[in-house]
């Protein structure tokens, strides 16, 4: 590949081993080029699952940064750390007995260790979503569910905010928590749904679907194509 | 910040600079009929009669699939049955779900909701619980509840979109479905975009008639995937994670008795025996079907698909795969991730390397991809990346030109910032776009209640066929694994209710397999289920030692 030759080499350094490797590529495809093939820390590789958490420094650099793999360019002079995804303990819960317009803060009762947060934000800094994670765990201590599950939508679980806090706080599983409470306690039950939902269960659109099914493909097509668009009014 | 694009590129963009005002208010007359029928037999990849093969062993022998797929199907098993003994059984239960997506998570769930204890579930995936296509669904679900819609429109719609090759009970049960899903979703805290008298706020997709999709902002798939895995935690079901199943076991008399399974990191295997098996592993992305690059995650490797047919359950439509036709071809960072169809209705126009137009901009989708595919491949147009790939611009910054400055991040925030992270501003420079392979329409055959015509097995999520025919619609996959994981987790559970431990264990299909390749005259030195996709150097493979080397 012509191309190829034109590119630029950089140096990268995977666990202290140098690599030279092309410009452009991933951290993620700049060492499966390098000849690592990975089991563990890469999922959907287009920046959706947190599997490929990674933790890196650069040569005249003593600061610890972090991103995932798979949404992070290589550099010239990276040392590289994969990071296999570090478990926090999850509180068990049924999502029946939490109504939190029944209880003072269940956030807090089931993950009191966010008492304990220093206000350091270390979570929001490692974050690659730039989530501000210090600020939901503070809106989670002040009982505000709605606020912490939408401060938190973009999270993808990869707990970085979790490895370095100080404090213990596993701050993804409470935002799932708060996340689960917003869409099953604050927002309002769908009406339509309700209604579509008793249609179906006293049968009403049974015939139409024997109907339907005993149509010829030709019988469908036509059907198919003089069907009023819902744009057209 | 560096910018995104090498010089090479950069000398391209400046043509494109040179001719954008020519351009302005000027489109591409469309194909004919005649031309479009051209492109799409010689460029789309779906109508190159070379991408496809006849399969000559197992029971959809004389149909075809794609080449990559064939290649699997026709490789002998990555494990030798002799040197695997099956009398000692690591894990006795009454469900084993093989894949830990969507469907899988689903399937789990319902069939503890149908009485079955957890403990005596027990969910194997190859990666870790929750890595899957489900997670990366950006747009969303569709389902009729609007007092405008109905279940019957919804059919109609997909039934068209699957051009009439879709089966139609199982069509029936998708549509028929739908809205008892969205009720579960709300029982269990989805948190779904909604109006103010928290009625769900639906958007049109391509090919339906009615505003149908739901949406929890472009996170639409991770949002139920996150929930589903945090109900399914908060039931204790027991998982497995880096451990794929690598073959069924049968009971040497066409029923399936339980599978293999192989630790990921030290090669061990696990045998399981099960009343019921439940196969949910997803799709084929990762095979890059005739070299194109994929929206799907790591472990889409058509695992599933080799296991199932190997134990007798028949394909279906596995010559029809969905091509998307702007998938983002550079930086290498996004390569493959969709861009999405809005960028070309608000003006954006694919020109060359050299700046020309060579295509209306909205074609239908597989003509729009065939002609990027010509361009590229057929007339040597493209513009090629430094990781090798191929593409054409997607002349962005005409947006703005036409509609006034700032439309773009108005109407395309998300994606601006996509691009921003890697030094590209999408306002100002194009970007450049290549058809990405998106979703396996076809699969295993099943039952509406999940059942595949292998007594034992059970199968849901893109890993099954028929649903969608030869096409599926937006927003009807991630339906698709809520219907048919709930239907498949039920119905196994119901089976193991009623039926005793299985008797035998055993491999005897795949020693059926292996004769059956080489009577067909197969010599390969590949094995499947590939289980992990191969992207490491040229240079090192080259050089790689086949040795293990102990600790």
């Amino acid at each position: 590949m012509a191309d190829q030759e034109e590119q630029n080499m950089i140096d990268i350094y995977v666990m202290g081993r140098r690599y030279r490797v092309p410009e452009g590529l991933t951290i993620m495809t700049a060492l499966e080029y390098a000849g690592y093939k990975y089991v563990r820390g890469c999922g959907c590789r287009g920046g959706f699952c947190g599997a490929c958490s990674t933790v890196y420094r650069k040569e005249d650099d003593y600061k610890l940064k972090m991103d995932l793999a798979c949404q992070t360019a290589v550099e010239d002079g990276m040392f590289l750390v994969q990071l296999p995804f570090v478990p926090a303990l999850r509180e068990a819960y049924e999502i029946e007995d939490v109504d939190p317009g029944e209880k003072d803060n269940v956030l807090l009762d089931l993950y009191p260790e966010i008492a304990r947060c220093v206000s350091c934000n270390t979570c929001s800094k490692a974050c690659p979503q730039d989530i501000e994670v210090m600020d939901y765990v503070q809106a989670a201590l002040r009982g505000d569910v709605e606020r912490t599950a939408k401060l938190s939508f973009d999270c993808l679980h990869c707990g970085l905010c979790s490895i370095r806090c100080p404090a213990d706080i596993k701050h993804y599983h409470l935002a799932q928590l708060a996340r689960r409470l917003k869409g099953r306690y604050l927002d309002l039950d769908s009406s339509e749904l309700e209604k579509r939902i008793k249609e179906l269960e006293e049968g009403i659109y049974t015939e139409e679907y024997e109907e339907m099914l005993k149509m010829t493909i030709d019988e469908l097509k036509k059907c198919y194509e003089e069907r009023k668009f819902e744009e057209e009014g | 910040m560096e910018d995104g694009y090498p010089d090479h590129m950069r000398k391209s963009i400046e043509k494109v600079e040179k001719t954008r005002s020519e351009r302005v208010g000027k489109t591409f007359e469309r194909m004919g009929a005649e031309e479009s029928e051209e492109v799409l037999n010689r460029f789309h990849p779906d109508y190159r009669e070379e991408g496809k093969k006849e399969l000559v062993v197992g029971p959809s022998k004389g149909e075809k699939a794609p080449v990559e797929l064939a290649q699997l199907l026709h490789s002998p098993s990555l494990i030798d049955p002799d040197e695997v003994d099956l009398s000692q059984i690591d894990h006795d239960v009454d469900i084993l779900i093989i894949g830990g997506g969507g469907a899988g998570t689903v399937a789990a769930l319902w069939a503890v909701k149908e009485g079955i204890s957890p403990e005596n579930i027990l969910l194997a995936t190859k990666l870790r619980h929750g890595d899957s296509n489900s997670m990366m669904a950006q747009g969303g679900i569709q389902a009729a509840d609007k007092e405008i819609d109905s279940p019957i429109q919804h059919y109609l719609d997909a039934i068209g979109g699957g051009h009439f090759t879709n089966d139609e009970a199982l069509l029936k049960a998708l549509t028929e479905d739908a809205p008892k899903i969205m009720k579960w979703h709300e029982e269990l805290g989805v948190m779904y975009d909604r109006d103010k008298d928290g009625d769900f706020v639906e958007l049109p997709g391509g090919g339906t008639s009615r505003y149908r999709l739901h949406s929890a902002g472009d996170y639409t798939g991770m949002e139920i995937m996150r929930v589903l895995r945090d109900e399914f935690r908060n039931k204790d079901i027991p998982v497995l994670e880096f451990a794929p199943a690598v073959e069924l076991l049968t009971d040497g008399n066409g029923e399936v008795t339980g599978a293999l399974l192989m630790n990921l990191e030290t090669n061990e295997y696990y045998v399981v025996r099960a009343k019921s098996t439940i196969m949910a592993t997803g799709g084929f992305g990762r095979l890059h079907i005739q070299s194109y690059p994929t929206t799907n995650h790591y472990g889409a490797t058509a695992d599933g698909l080799v296991m199932g047919y190997r134990a007798g359950v028949p394909l279906r439509d596995m010559d029809s795969v969905q091509y998307h036709p702007t998938g983002a071809a550079h930086p290498d960072q996004v390569v493959g991730l969709l861009v999405t169809e809005k960028v070309r209705s608000l003006g954006a126009q694919p020109v060359n390397v050299d700046g020309e137009m060579f295509v209306n901009p909205l074609e239908p989708r597989d003509v729009e991809a065939a002609a990027i595919i010509r361009e590229c491949y057929g007339r040597e147009k493209g513009v090629t990346t430094p990781t090798g790939m191929k593409g054409v611009w997607l002349d962005s910054p005409l947006i703005d030109e036409l509609e006034g400055e700032g439309t773009i991040e108005d109407r395309l925030p998300a994606m601006v910032r996509q691009y921003k992270r890697f030094g590209i501003d999408m306002t100002k420079d194009p970007i450049l776009v290549f058809p990405t392979l998106h979703y396996q329409n076809g699969g295993l055959v099943i039952n509406p209640d999940g059942s595949t015509p292998v007594k034992g097995l059970f199968a849901s999520g893109e890993v099954s066929g028929g649903i969608h025919g030869k096409n599926r619609l937006m927003g009807n996959s991630l339906l698709d694994f809520n219907v048919f994981g709930r239907r498949a987790g039920m119905a196994a559970a119901k089976r193991a209710q009623k039926a005793g431990s299985p008797a035998k264990l055993s491999l005897e299909h795949i020693d059926k397999h292996t004769e059956d390749l080489e009577k067909a005259g197969i010599d390969t030195k590949d094995t499947s289920p590939r289980l992990l996709p191969e992207y490491r150097g040229k240079k090192v493979l080259e050089r790689h030692l086949d040795i293990s080397v102990t600790l």
